[in-house]
């Protein structure tokens, strides 16, 4: 695919961005000057202690907080608000209790305005793609944990975004679901032409999601730091080179 | 496993004896409807058999306490004469006008102030100390402005059945889960169509919890009111009846609400299962 300025999707760039929470009347600097290019296509990963501030940058990039400075540009225009090119995935599934999996799914699409009977049939399509389609019209009351959450992942693909937020989607799941759950955003996201930026406090789901980690860190003036994880997918959690990744990563939190 | 194969390997000459006698299944399929009745009614059925054998037998006297039997002949007699009918039907106006006024009230008030804090953070303290005065103290009152008519009967009820209504509603908008809100945000939903989807449908459980505390406190008032101001009525009945010594027609009419208060619950618990469908376990 050329990368010609008109093709150009889902490309995003931060630019001096920073926000301060206040803790008893003080400012307390959560992101400070923070500058980062986020290529088309790439899938991101952010890491860092809590406090870090890497759901906080999640949230700006979503449009449900704004910056206190700097900005984000999508596809180099600046953005503020939510918007249609992005769509966000929530540590819980946030699925509204009285529709059905396919009502849900088919959510994004009918807030923005597409026809009722299109809604449905791109719906189907997503429902079927996270492997729910003997669940079609059950609530969500009737299903698992896990896969609840694919249908979270089906509603956010549905509205076909440029950019996919995860927000540590996988961190409310049992081990051997969220392996299965990895698997499958492996999947989809070789299939979904996405930028995506996954918020995780899990490294080796980092390692073996993104094509890049960034590292916030806690201290507002050491600087974040990027690490390109250069491994042909599907990745194997056993090769020695993954592993190294691993330690590494492990290495900089002063954890081994 | 079926009752052919146990036939199988015991020989045919053991057909007859295992076949299941059809008076045990029919006993057995009685106890096994039975028992659920039973562990939610069984109280129930034996209050009213000791009400029943204590009145007959002699245990109470009958001229205060009458059979049930008497109770009952006496409700559908005046029923299928039409003596009780007028005063049933318009017992029913009165709590029926007023319900539904609370309801077309209460319910838009609720969701309004439920959604805008200034609104509530003003309405709320003159609400609760209005809630906390009983709308029977405040019959008076209603009768001096508004006449010992039928206003004054319609509007006490409206005034005790609104609290409950207004205030489960704002409860139940203000307990809505904001993250299922930021979620619909992300999606581009504004402030209707997050009102449409999320808010309302999300309130609707604690609103029927306000319309059944308001149907149930319909009938007190409707009846508290009918005792006092009233010359029809079923609460009128009841009173009209202990006055003149009819004892079997004041429990007829005692009879007669509490059918009254248990079918209007038992609509309102239908109707919430038809529009609450997501929120019932499994069958």
């Amino acid at each position: 695919m050329s990368l010609s300025a008109e093709t150009i999707r889902g490309e995003v760039t931060i630019r001096h961005l920073s926000k301060n929470y206040t803790l008893n009347g003080r400012p307390l600097p959560v992101l400070a000057d923070l500058n980062l290019q986020i290529r088309s296509g790439e899938s991101l990963a952010i890491v860092g202690a809590s406090g870090s501030g890497k759901t906080t940058l999640l949230r700006i990039l979503a449009g449900l907080e704004n910056a206190d400075g700097g900005e984000v540009l999508i596809d180099g225009k600046a953005v503020s608000g939510v918007g249609a090119e992005r769509a966000v995935i929530f540590q819980e599934p946030r699925l509204l209790p009285w529709l059905t999996v396919i009502e849900n799914v088919a959510f994004g699409l009918d807030t923005r305005g597409v026809s009722r009977a299109e809604a449905k049939s791109r719906a189907r399509r997503y429902v079927q793609l996270v492997g729910l389609q003997a669940f079609e019209n059950a609530y969500p009351r009737q299903l698992s944990g896990g896969m609840a959450q694919r249908v979270g992942i089906a509603r956010a693909l549905a509205v076909q975004p440029e950019i996919l937020l995860l927000d540590e989607p996988l961190g409310a799941l049992d081990a051997m679901t969220k392996i299965g759950m990895q698997q499958e955003l492996t999947r989809i996201w070789r299939d979904e032409d996405v930028t995506t930026i996954l918020v995780t406090h899990d490294l080796e789901e980092a390692v073996y999601l993104a094509d890049r980690i960034l590292i916030l860190p806690r201290e507002k003036n050491a600087a974040p730091r990027l690490i390109e994880i250069d491994l042909p997918r599907p990745r194997d959690r056993s090769a020695p080179e993954f592993v190294r990744y691993r330690e590494d990563l492990l290495n900089l939190f002063g954890l081994h | 496993m079926s009752y052919e194969n146990v036939n199988s390997t015991l020989g045919a000459d053991f057909r007859l004896t295992a076949r299941p006698r059809p008076v045990l299944v029919l006993a057995a399929r009685l106890k096994a409807g039975l028992s659920p009745f039973l562990a939610r009614y069984g109280l129930v059925v034996g209050f009213l058999a000791l009400w029943q054998i204590s009145a007959t037998r002699g245990w109470v006297n009958p001229a205060v306490f009458p059979p049930l039997d008497v109770i009952v002949s006496v409700l559908w007699g005046s029923i299928s004469s039409g003596a009780l009918v007028d005063d049933i039907a318009i017992s029913l106006q009165r709590a029926g006008i007023a319900f539904a006024a609370a309801v077309a009230v209460g319910i838009p008030l609720g969701l309004v102030m439920g959604q805008a804090r200034a609104v509530e953070q003003a309405l709320d303290p003159l609400f609760q100390f209005f809630r906390q005065t009983s709308a029977l103290a405040l019959y008076p009152v209603f009768i001096l402005l508004l006449g010992l008519g039928e206003t004054s009967k319609v509007f006490v009820i409206f005034w005790a059945t609104l609290f409950p209504i207004l205030l489960s509603t704002i409860g139940g908008v203000k307990e809505v889960d904001t993250k299922l809100i930021e979620m619909a945000r992300t999606y581009g939903a504004g402030r209707l169509a997050i009102f449409r989807r999320v808010v309302l449908p999300a309130s609707v459980p604690a609103i029927f919890v306000g319309l059944r505390l308001s149907a149930t406190t319909a009938l007190l008032l409707l009846i508290a009111a009918e005792m006092i101001g009233a010359n029809k009525g079923i609460g009128f009945q009841v009173m009209n009846a202990q006055y003149n010594f009819q004892i079997p027609l004041m429990f007829a009419a005692i009879l007669l609400l509490a059918l009254l208060g248990l079918a209007a619950n038992a609509a309102l618990v239908l109707l919430q299962r038809k529009l609450c469908r997501w929120a019932q376990p499994a069958v």
